[in-house]
C-alpha cells in the first residue's frame, strides 16, 4: 500500500494539492469564448479554456450556478494561474473570479475585449500575458503528496452489461480503497442513483446524509414526471438498451458501485459545490457525461475514473479522466480512447481485487503526471449545468 | 467460463456472457435450464417463471415489473420488463414527499405559441 499511498503533485497556498498545473483562460461569456481558446492555445498544453455558452441572458438560479462553477474552476488546485476573459457588458463579473483565483492564492489577470479594442488587441494582450504566467507556473516544482489529499470523482458513461459486472465494481473498490487511507470520492448523475437509493442511504453515516439524498432522487423523479414523459426515452439510452441495459433501475444498480462497497456516504452536496468531507458525497449532477464531470470537478476532484462499456471519448479541461473498460471488443476498437482494459474480468482471468491494484496505481502515476488519453487527445469537455431557459 | 452470470441468489434473471440460442441447455449453478428465444449477449435470461406484475430482480433488487408472463429460459427486456421509476407518461411513481421545486416548475413544457 505505502507504494500507492503518495504521489507527486503540486502544493498549493491554500494547502489544496494540485495533481495538474494548468493556465485557465476563462470567458466570462460565450461572446468571449473564442478569444479565450485562442489566447489558451498559445500555450498548449498548459493553457486551459473553458469555452461555454452562458454568462448572460440568465436569471437567478442559472446565472449563480455559471458564476458558482467558474469560480470553482478558478480556484481549483490543478489551476496554476488565471486569466479572466470578459466582454464588458455580461453579467458574469470578471472581477469576482480574478478575486476567487487571488484567494486562494493565484495570479489572475483580467483582458476585456472592449476596453482592449476587439478581437486582435485583446487576443495579443491576452497571449502576452500567457506566456508570462506559462513561464511562471513552470517553476512550480510537484513534490510528494498524501492519497489523503485527493478527491477522486467516479463517473460512468456510454454503460453496457460489462459496466456493472466488472468496470464499476473494481472502480468501487478502488474507491473503498482511496476512502480507508483518507482520501474523498464523489459520486453524481441523480437520476442514475434512482432504483439504488436505498443502497446508498443505508450506509449514510448521519440520518441528515441519507434524508438529504432521499429528497433528491425524489426531486430528480419527480421532475421528469412533472415533464408528462417517460424516463425512458433517455434513460437508459437507445445504446445502454442495445448493450441489454433494461431499466433505470437496472442501471442505477450497476452504476453505483463505483461508490464501493464499504464506504459510508458522508454528505450531498449541490452542482460544483465545494466537497469538504472525507469519505463517499453525492454531487447534484444531471445524467449528461459532461456537465457531470463538469460540476464534479469543480466540487474539486483532482481526477476522474470513467468507465465505458461502449466507449466514449470526453475528457475535461483541468482535470485527467481516466477510461476504463470491462469490454474486450470496445478495448480494441476504441483503444485510443481507452486507458485501462478491465475485460479480464468478464472473462474470469481476471480477479476484481487484482483489476483495482491495476487501476489504483494508474490513478496514482496520472495524478504524478502521466498524461491520460483522453488528454493525449485533446478532448476537454466542458459543460455548465443549466436548468431555465435562456431569457 | 460460464454461459450466464447470476449476480445474487436473490436474482431471477442471469445476464449471458454470450450470444445464446433457442433450444440451448446451460447450466446455471446446479440446475440445468433450457433457452427459449434468442439472447444477445449481455442481455437477460428468465431463471424461472416470472408472472405479470411480479418484480424481475437483479443485483438482488428490483429492476422493473414484468409486463407479461416470462417463462423460464426467455429472453428478458424492454418487450417484457417496464420501469416503475420516473413514468410521467404513467403519471405514476413512488410515494414522495417532495414537491418539484420552483426551478422544476420553470421547467415545465410550456404551452405552445398561439399560431395566430
Amino acid at each position: 500500500m505505502t507504494s500507492t499511498a503518495s504521489f507527486l503533485g503540486y502544493r498549493r497556498p491554500d494547502a489544496r494539492v494540485g495533481i495538474r498545473n494548468h493556465v485557465l483562460v476563462v470567458p466570462t461569456v460565450i461572446c468571449s469564448a473564442v478569444v479565450a481558446e485562442r489566447i489558451a492555445a498559445s500555450i498548449a498544453p498548459v493553457g486551459a479554456a473553458l469555452p461555454h455558452l452562458a454568462g448572460c441572458g440568465q436569471l437567478g438560479p442559472d446565472l449563480a450556478l455559471t458564476h458558482e462553477t467558474l469560480a470553482a474552476y478558478c480556484r481549483h488546485p490543478n489551476v496554476g494561474a488565471v486569466i479572466v476573459v470578459a466582454l464588458g457588458c455580461e453579467q458574469v463579473v470578471a472581477q469576482r473570479l480574478a478575486d476567487e483565483a487571488r484567494r486562494a492564492g493565484k495570479d489572475a489577470h483580467i483582458v476585456a475585449i472592449q476596453s482592449e479594442g476587439g478581437t486582435l488587441r485583446a487576443t495579443a494582450k491576452g497571449i502576452d500575458i500567457a506566456r508570462e504566467l506559462a513561464a511562471s507556473v513552470s517553476r512550480i516544482d510537484r513534490s510528494w503528496c498524501p492519497a489523503s489529499s485527493l478527491i477522486l470523482s467516479v463517473k460512468c458513461g456510454g454503460s453496457d452489461y460489462t459496466s456493472g459486472l466488472a468496470s464499476n465494481p473494481a472502480v468501487g473498490r478502488v474507491a473503498d480503497r482511496l476512502v480507508s487511507l483518507g482520501g474523498s470520492v464523489v459520486l453524481g448523475e441523480i437520476a442514475e442513483i434512482m432504483g439504488a437509493e436505498h443502497l446508498l442511504a443505508d450506509r449514510a453515516s448521519r440520518p441528515e446524509a441519507a434524508a438529504q439524498l432521499l429528497r433528491v432522487v425524489n426531486r430528480v423523479e419527480a421532475e421528469a414526471i412533472a415533464l408528462g414523459l417517460d424516463i425512458r426515452g433517455t434513460q437508459p439510452s437507445p445504446g445502454n438498451i442495445r448493450g441489454g441495459l433494461t431499466t433505470i433501475e437496472e442501471k442505477s444498480l450497476g452504476a453505483t458501485h463505483k461508490a464501493g462497497e464499504r464506504t459510508r456516504l458522508e454528505d450531498v452536496v449541490g452542482y460544483a459545490a465545494p466537497i469538504t468531507r472525507r469519505g463517499l458525497t453525492v454531487m447534484d449532477t444531471p445524467g449528461l457525461d459532461v456537465e457531470s464531470v463538469t460540476g464534479m470537478v469543480g466540487g474539486g476532484a483532482q481526477a476522474v475514473l470513467f468507465t465505458t462499456g461502449l466507449g466514449t471519448p470526453t475528457g475535461n479541461p483541468i482535470a485527467p479522466v481516466i477510461k476504463i473498460t470491462g469490454n474486450a471488443r470496445t478495448a480494441r476498437s476504441m483503444a485510443d480512447n481507452i486507458d485501462v482494459d478491465v475485460s479480464g474480468i468478464m472473462m474470469e482471468v481476471e480477479s476484481l481485487d487484482a483489476a483495482a491494484d491495476r487501476l489504483l496505481e494508474e490513478l496514482i502515476g496520472v495524478c504524478s503526471g502521466r498524461p491520460t488519453a483522453a488528454e493525449r487527445l485533446g478532448h476537454r469537455e466542458f459543460a455548465i449545468h443549466r436548468r431555465n431557459p435562456t431569457i | 467460463m460460464n454461459a450466464v452470470l447470476v449476480i445474487s441468489g436473490r436474482d431471477n434473471v442471469a445476464t449471458a456472457l454470450e450470444p445464446l440460442d433457442a433450444g440451448r441447455t446451460i447450466r446455471v449453478a446446479a440446475a440445468s435450464l433450457t433457452v427459449v428465444d434468442a439472447v444477445p449477449r449481455g442481455h437477460k435470461v428468465a431463471l424461472r417463471a416470472i408472472g405479470a406484475g411480479e418484480a424481475v430482480v437483479k443485483y438482488g433488487s428490483p429492476i422493473g415489473t414484468a409486463t407479461a408472463d416470462i417463462a423460464p429460459g426467455a429472453h428478458v427486456h424492454t418487450h417484457n420488463v417496464a420501469s416503475t421509476r420516473g413514468r410521467g407518461d404513467l403519471r405514476v411513481g413512488p410515494q414522495s414527499d417532495a414537491q418539484p421545486d420552483s426551478q422544476s416548475d420553470s421547467a415545465r413544457i410550456a404551452e405552445p405559441p398561439d399560431p395566430a
